[in-house]
């Protein structure tokens, strides 16, 4: 008999079945270990956020003036403070749009959706995995913004904090679901490489990262408003400043995720 | 109960235009090396996707350790290890990392340390996999089929891309494999590796099976055959020598006619080609090694036609 045959089978006994979320832990701890292990990932995700308010914030002549001069309430707040939200909605984008639809169209490309379903557990939970560790790492970069803000660059604290991390939430919700979509149908890296970073600058552009949405044209304004991060931005600002609760563009990102994070459930391969 | 641990019967299964497997039967006894033999495009790892579960069947029947792959799912993964062609891991995954992970979705796994050791990877524990040769991957993917501790093991071209020299280790690690009781089928299109290893051998032509047995079987089969060729000097009417007994096979290459079949043919041949008023030119006769047996059992129509 070779019992102690580390590959022998076990071909007497009981056999017990695995506790139901050790493997997604398991999982869940690798996909972190990884994450870590590319130093492009985690500065442009958890560290290059807060990097981009302090620079701003310290050395932007700007950066004390009224937000908007010509807004009662936005002309209340530090230019600096107003930027806060647009980096919000930065790390917001960088997670969902970059570095997760990649790393899931790669899992896709290269087989190792498909290795896993040779095994007792599902890639479902591999896709579970990514999303937990994104959204961990986005709460890592958003409370390290937020936190150089306060103790390095004297922003003041959000008016009504409710609205603010209700509009993060639900921003989160929306671009990871467009994330999401674009792991769902790109065929390799590359495909989700380009069109997630075309999809990452677009919203950059109208989350307000380059101008301030302020600054920007009205028309520009009028469409930020529709797309995914834009509403973030107004959103957040909104409640940071103290403005009157921002319906419409809550609404907005809802709407986002109601429709692309049950698309790219149904769309999803696994091989 | 007999000693089955692999039973399909009837297997077919279409996509689009392409009939990729049709009408396959093969039973894998426990304990053995089952090699499924075949070139190419011959359906070899659809077959083996679907004994996995990783494919539904468009008809037939298949049960793995008494189990149906699709509706046994879960079960079934967790007794069957399966080592798949072209599926890689995520690429800054260690050697330890990929076995401590995989240890744990199984219920009663291998130890990763033993397995290592006994695989050769423990200098490379630490290595990313995106660094790793092409046989250390194989053999860490092989691996990663066995910290399972599986009852059945399908390994899909264990051995494609190695050196001569790692492929002999991958071939005494399948022996070792099996040695620790573990049914093993193997899915190779080289001759030599199934002639080699296994203890029985289906080939594999077109999406069926054209010939099963041992290697040594499969060999003598061969050798009791001719192979008959001859340019006619005029048109062969149809069906004159496919009604001859022991006629096999017949094709068409570059104006010679290429008769497989058995010895006492020749004879037949001749009297009839006679009794139609022809005559065979640049007449041979040759006998057919093992790997002629599986170039003609496994040659594909297209070839036969031209």
């Amino acid at each position: 008999m070779t019992a102690q045959h580390p590959i022998a089978h076990p071909s007497t006994g009981r056999r017990r079945l695995a506790p139901a979320p050790r493997p997604l832990l398991a999982l869940i701890r690798v996909e972190a270990r990884l994450f870590l292990r590319d130093p492009g990932t985690w500065f442009f995700t958890l560290v290059f956020p807060a990097l981009l308010l302090t620079t701003l914030g310290l050395f932007m002549p700007w950066a004390d003036d009224p937000y908007d001069a010509t807004d009662p309430v936005l002309g209340t707040i530090t230019a600096i403070t107003g930027y806060t939200p647009i980096v919000l909605s930065l790390a917001v984008a960088t997670v969902a749009l970059t570095g997760y639809p990649a790393t899931m169209a790669g899992y896709r490309q290269r087989g190792v959706l498909r290795r896993l379903s040779a095994t007792p557990v599902a890639p479902s939970r591999l896709l579970a995995a990514q999303v937990v560790v994104n959204v961990l790492a986005l709460l890592v970069a958003g409370g390290l913004a937020i936190g150089v803000a306060t103790v390095v660059l004297d922003v003041s604290a959000p008016a009504q904090p409710v609205t603010v991390l209700l509009a993060f939430v639900l921003a989160a919700f929306a671009a990871f679901g467009l994330g999401s979509l674009v792991a769902a149908v790109a065929p390799t890296t590359g495909a989700a490489t380009g069109v997630g970073m075309t999809l990452y600058f677009v919203s950059l552009f109208f989350a307000g990262v380059w101008f301030p949405l302020p600054l920007m044209p009205e028309p520009v304004q009028q469409i930020a408003t529709y797309v995914p991060l834009g509403a973030a931005t107004q959103a957040m600002t909104a409640g940071w400043a103290g403005q009157p609760f921002p319906t419409q563009t809550l609404v907005v990102l809802a709407a986002w995720s109601l429709v692309t994070v049950p698309l790219a459930g149904r769309l999803f391969r696994w091989s | 109960m007999d000693d089955s641990v692999i039973e399909v019967s009837h297997l077919r299964k279409t996509y689009g235009d392409t009939q990729a497997v049709r009408d396959l039967s093969l039973q894998v006894h426990r304990g053995e090396i089952f090699g499924l033999l075949g070139r190419n495009g011959a359906g070899k790892t659809t077959t083996v996707e679907i004994i996995g579960g990783l494919r539904r069947p468009d008809s037939g029947q298949v049960t793995v350790l008494g189990l149906d792959p699709i509706r046994d799912g879960a079960r079934l993964r967790e007794q069957v290890g399966l080592q798949l062609q072209d599926s890689q891991l995520q690429p800054r995954i260690t050697v330890r990392e990929a076995l401590d992970l995989y240890a744990s979705f199984y219920p009663e796994p291998a130890d990763p340390t033993a397995l290592m050791a006994e695989l050769g990877l423990t200098a490379k524990a630490g290595t990313r996999f995106d660094r790793l040769s092409g046989g250390q991957r194989q053999r860490l993917s092989v691996a990663l089929a066995l910290v399972g501790r599986p009852q059945v093991a399908i390994l899909d071209e264990l051995t494609t891309g190695l050196d001569p020299h790692a492929r002999r280790e991958a071939w005494d690690l399948v022996r070792q494999v099996r040695a620790s009781g573990v049914t093993i089928l193997l899915v190779t299109h080289l001759m030599e590796e199934a002639e080699r290893l296994c203890d029985r051998i289906a080939v594999i032509a077109d999406g069926t099976v054209v010939a099963t047995g041992t290697p040594a079987e499969l060999a003598a089969s061969a050798r009791t055959g001719r192979i008959l060729s001859f340019v006619p000097d005029g048109p062969v009417p149809d069906g004159l020598l496919d009604a001859i007994p022991g006629v096999q096979a017949i094709s068409l290459l570059e104006g010679r006619l290429v008769l497989r079949g058995a010895n006492q043919m020749v004879q037949d041949v001749l009297v009839a080609l006679a009794g139609a008023g022809l005559h065979a030119d640049d007449l041979r006769l040759e006998a057919p090694n093992l790997e002629d047996a599986f170039l003609e059992l496994t040659r594909t129509e297209k070839e036969v036609a031209a």
